[in-house]
């Protein structure tokens, strides 16, 4: 398939916004438990969740690059009965609305608790609203996921680990800036976030290695003898029609070398994984700096974009077959 | 129901893309707009078709052989395209079985083209929204036209009538009986799309001759000698 950058940064966009709301209210919910010692103050909530709102809203400014008439977008929100394209149309403002409302509910300070219940736990409208937004996270990381999962032609995405990796990815970077905003603001959650982040990345690479390997095994349903239904061990396309090119060999082929491709994937690997984990070990241990973490996040998110691509490119569409000779 | 659809042979097409030009005549000057293209007559060239026209070739040489394959929408029963579409642009005549998209409602998201294991879809760069073989639907529905002209340009083309039209569903339609009695085949059918439109499948005429067949057994002479009668009176010889 053909990595549309559009839907790279979409994705990539929206998923480390929706980790940085996980991450915040993680940490709220910590404090509420009282496993947490340090109190990350009413402020980090309120820049935290304009942090990720900031990342959400990029993300979807980025997907109308991907529409021919974006001017019509209003109407991808009919068909949530049948399309993961028009659930994700509806799950990204619902998200973007649920977290801007656990924002303001900080910044008005309804922090009071409604009931209490026991001596530790104390239900407050913060408390509410994140709730309902962490749903919408994680409804919106399976709407954008199944985008690609639910499309079972493309094998290498037909998988429940599209899903699972989706989900890791966006939940490790955004952890990862949490981390980031908690040094800048200096209130002493960093190995706190930066410790989640850790935990987040290592699951991530354990999910993309078995989608890695379950790719490579993977063999194509269709062969150019089911395609065009002539039954003979040697078949050979000498013209597909045209010589130049059309959508067909735009939109589902990369057009670069098996090189390039190869180079992607080991790019993504070490700066996705090892690199980011490397530069915040430092701040994990009490030293580290802004600078360091600032490097980490930006590893891991030049990573996810690499990985993204090649998440495209070693997508092979079964429309493939009929487009393998120019002449 | 009906599910309108087109059986091409393989066996008769000869190649001549004359059912690509006549697509592209006919559908590019309809009310739904042209199908655009880019640099038609430079080089380079791209642009929009419902129809192409490939070449395969099997076998190894000397014992090829070559197979032209025309490939256009397959109107499928189960239309993979059609449920993913988030405008309902995309949507299968409820009448008829053709599969259509509504280039007023298309957002051009292409969302559709990847849920087609044909790639039969193609997304239109001045239009911007997704185009595809409409089996001429303004022309097949038009009952202004003669009964004999309802019928899709591509199959009007054909020099070889290597593409017939009809109502898949009815079994004693043209296209049904040259499935049945002709091989005919769905494409890709691993993926349960259940196309409408079928080929039917290259059919070598083969002249059995034995080698009997060839060289005569009986020396004609020795067939047609007077068989000397040497005893006894034949029926011949008996005077009634």
């Amino acid at each position: 398939m053909h990595p549309a950058f559009s839907v790279i940064f979409l994705t990539t966009l929206i998923g480390v916004g929706q980790g940085l709301f996980l991450a915040l209210f993680t940490a709220q919910l910590y404090r509420l438990t009282g496993l947490l010692e340090h109190d990350p103050g009413t402020l980090f909530y309120q820049y935290g969740s304009l942090l990720a709102l900031c990342f959400l809203a990029l993300g979807l400014f980025s997907s109308v690059f991907h529409l021919g008439r974006p001017e019509r977008a209003w109407r991808t929100a009919s068909r949530w009965r049948s399309s993961w394209l028009s659930r994700e149309v509806i799950a990204l403002p619902l998200t973007m609305v649920t977290i801007a409302l656990y924002a303001l509910l900080h910044y008005l300070g309804l922090t009071q608790p409604l009931i209490t219940i026991g001596e530790d736990f104390s239900l407050d409208p913060t408390l509410i609203a994140g709730t309902v937004a962490t749903v919408m996270v994680f409804s919106l990381f399976i709407c954008t996921s199944m985008i690609y999962a639910a499309v079972r032609f493309i094998q290498q995405w037909h998988t429940p680990l599209t899903v699972l990796n989706f989900t890791l990815f966006g939940i490790a970077s955004g952890f990862m800036v949490a981390a980031l905003l908690a040094a800048w603001m200096e209130n002493g959650l960093v190995s706190f976030f930066g410790g989640w982040a850790v935990v987040a990345t290592t699951l991530a690479l354990f999910g993309r290695s078995a989608a890695l390997y379950r790719n490579h095994k993977l063999r194509g349903k269709s062969s150019l003898q089911s395609a065009i239904g002539v039954r003979h061990t040697i078949v050979t396309q000498k013209a597909m029609g045209f010589v130049g090119d059309s959508f067909n060999t735009r939109e589902f082929f990369h057009h670069r070398s098996p090189r390039t491709v190869t180079a992607v994937r080991n790019g993504f690997l070490l700066l996705l994984f090892p690199l980011p984990l490397l530069l915040l070990t430092p701040s994990l241990v009490g030293g580290g700096s802004l600078e360091l973490l600032l490097a980490a996040f930006g590893s891991q998110y030049l990573g996810l974009l690499a990985e993204r691509w090649y998440f495209f490119a070693e997508a092979k569409h079964p429309q493939n077959l009929y487009y393998q000779t120019r002449s | 129901m009906t599910q309108l659809a087109l059986v091409i042979d393989l066996n008769v097409c000869v190649g001549c893309h004359a059912c690509v030009t006549s697509c592209k005549e006919w559908n590019t000057s309809g009310w739904a707009g042209p199908m655009s293209d880019h640099n038609p007559y430079d080089a380079d060239p791209s642009g929009t078709f419902f129809n192409r026209v490939q070449t395969y070739e099997f076998g190894s040489y000397p014992n090829t052989e070559t197979v032209h394959f025309p490939k256009s929408c397959l109107h499928c029963e189960e239309p993979p395209c059609v449920p993913v579409c988030p405008t309902g642009a995309s949507y299968k005549r409820e009448d008829n079985g053709v599969v259509l998209v509504d280039y007023d409602k298309c957002i051009g998201c292409k969302y559709c083209s990847w849920a087609c294991p044909y790639g039969a879809r193609e997304f239109d760069e001045k239009q911007r929204v997704m185009k595809k073989c409409t089996l001429c639907i303004d022309r097949i529905s038009d009952t202004q036209l003669p009964e004999s002209e309802r019928k899709p340009a591509c199959v009007l083309a054909c020099p070889t009538s290597a593409r017939l039209f009809g109502d898949v569903h009815d079994p004693d339609s043209e296209v049904s009986v040259a499935i049945r009695e002709q091989g005919g085949y769905p494409l890709m059918p691993e993926w349960g799309t259940n196309p409408g439109n079928h080929y039917l499948p290259r059919r070598k005429i083969r002249l059995h001759i034995h080698e009997d067949e060839l060289v005569r057994v009986n020396n004609p002479l020795q067939k047609e000698e007077i068989v000397p009668i040497d005893s006894g009176d034949t029926i011949d010889d008996v005077a009634w």
